[in-house]
């Protein structure tokens, strides 16, 4: 429990921000993935199969930019129904919402 | 006396397992039944509204995670439309799935026709609506939300209305249709506008008058639907004028639960007020300030209250509003994630879904106190079978 320890958990903890892939802790990606598919749900499935929105399985995201689609989710997209979700999360967890969505969205 | 009383349940359910295990179920009539849906995992508790408890639990309906039911109009069977386009019709007597077909690909809700023999189902894609004969869920129709060539809409807001006529938005074409399925192989379609990006619809309660709510522009688009020869016209155009919207996290839902003593309460998109219109000169009469953004604006049978839930991140909170005093008059945090409510037949009682605590909660409400509260995984929609008799349900 020494500062030496703590000193390369801080560094760690700073690269994935930089290098845009974040990792947040459990219990956030707990309820990240439960904003996912109960909130964001509303629109696009609970399953992600599209509702009113369009649907988000890997599939149909397949040939879209991540950080495109990270942008979407943290400033939303105007003219649509998607609103801004910044006031919930930050960037990184958006783009890790993402990289969730386009590999295998956890249950 | 007071160990007599749960002996005699046990024996009466003792009984009742009995004779129905004889084939010989034991009479019983339908008015105080309904269906929960349990979102998450493809089931719906049955449930017996006087009991005040689940008496049955039914698998295997699919993706759950948008579902509505209708009732048949002797109140015995429900048609359960759900997200992944599956239209199932459930014996809530014998507890059991009668017929299920995948009608769609991506599902929105549907309908049951005045005379009880159609069943219409409301699609996001294929964008259209298909029509079925309630006894057998044979599809008799097909009506795709075609609005252009090559070009289908999502629909919206699906009700039914008299002569077996069905009234719907078009969401991508920003129209009202009316197919008249009197003759439910030959459909015969109506073409009003409506507004930018109509989220539901709602019949009034006499089957009049079409409201369907604008999201992307202000302002609510109404048809007379006794003379919709005089066409569709806007209201309610103003009530955001120059003012920005909040964010919205989750498109309201209308339904003719919204009018109460002449007037229609209706949400506001992207505001935290209620709207409030003279059903009979179609004016705002008043905008009540809310505690987020209304999602369900429910009145009571009788009229005398309005329940309110929101949109996330606001879903642990209900505002009640009297109607003679125009305001909210009650305000609480029943649970986490109030997805929606309903009214026991003659609305001493409201049940409320908090699918974060896994609970159904049920309040008088008339006290506001908490009554009872039954263990449901995931609950969305709560269905009593008194929608059999409503239009528009």
């Amino acid at each position: 429990m020494s500062a030496n320890r703590f000193l390369p958990l801080l560094w760690l903890a700073a690269l994935p921000v930089l290098a845009g892939e974040a990792e947040p802790s459990p219990a956030r990606q707990k309820e990240l993935v439960h904003l996912v598919r109960q909130d964001c749900g509303s629109c696009h499935g609970m399953t992600l199969r599209g509702g009113l929105g369009p649907p988000l399985l890997p599939a149909d995201l397949r040939d879209k930019s991540a950080e495109g689609l990270a942008a979407t989710i943290y400033n939303g997209r105007p003219g649509t129904p998607m609103p801004p979700w910044k006031q919930f999360l930050s960037e990184a967890e958006a783009l890790w919402i993402v990289e969730k969505l386009m590999s295998e969205f956890p249950q | 006396m007071t160990l007599m009383s749960p002996m005699k349940r046990i024996l009466s359910l003792f009984l009742a397992a009995l004779l129905s295990a004889c084939a010989a179920p034991q009479l019983r009539g339908t008015g105080d039944l309904g269906l929960i849906i349990e979102r998450a995992n493809g089931h719906a508790t049955l449930i017996d509204t006087s009991a005040r408890q689940p008496y049955a639990r039914i698998d295997g309906l699919g993706d759950l995670s948008h579902a509505s039911a209708v009732y048949s109009r002797d109140g015995r069977h429900a048609y359960v439309f759900g997200r992944d386009g599956g239209l199932t019709k459930v014996d809530l007597l014998e507890a059991r799935i009668v017929k299920r077909v995948i009608q769609a690909g991506n599902s929105i809700g549907g309908s049951i026709s005045q005379d009880g023999r159609l069943v219409v189902a409301q699609n996001y894609a294929p964008g259209g609506i298909k029509v079925f004969d309630a006894e057998t869920l044979e599809l008799l129709a097909d009506v795709p939300a075609e609005y252009a060539p090559g070009q289908f809409s999502k629909v919206v807001g699906l009700a039914d209305t008299a002569g077996n006529k069905f009234v719907y938005a078009l969401f991508d074409a920003g129209e009202i249709w009316v197919t008249d399925l009197s003759d439910p192989r030959r459909p015969s379609t109506q073409r009003y506008p409506a507004g930018k990006q109509p989220y539901d619809g709602l019949v009034t309660p006499d089957g009049r008058y079409f409201l369907t709510g604008l999201f992307g522009e202000d302002g609510v688009a109404l048809l007379d639907l006794w003379q919709p020869e005089k066409g569709s016209r806007k209201i309610l155009e103003n009530y955001g004028r120059g003012e920005e919207k909040l964010p919205v996290f989750k498109m309201p839902h209308l339904r003719g639960w919204s009018v109460a003593q002449g007037r229609a309460y209706l949400p506001a998109v992207g505001r935290h007020e209620v709207l409030v219109v003279d059903v009979g000169t179609w004016q705002e009469v008043g905008r009540i300030p809310v505690r987020g953004q209304p999602v369900f604006v429910m009145a009571q049978p009788d009229g005398r209250q309005v329940w309110v839930n929101f949109a996330f991140p606001d879903n642990a909170k209900m505002d009640v509003i009297d109607t003679l005093a125009g305001q909210v008059v009650h305000a609480f945090e029943p649970g986490k994630g109030i997805l929606h409510m309903e009214f026991t037949p003659r609305g001493e009682h409201i049940w409320l879904s908090a699918r974060d605590d896994n609970k159904v909660l049920i309040y008088d409400t008339a006290s506001f106190a908490r009554i009872g509260e039954l263990a449901i995984d995931s609950p969305s929609g709560i269905f009593f079978t008194t929608r059999a008799a409503r239009i528009g349900f």
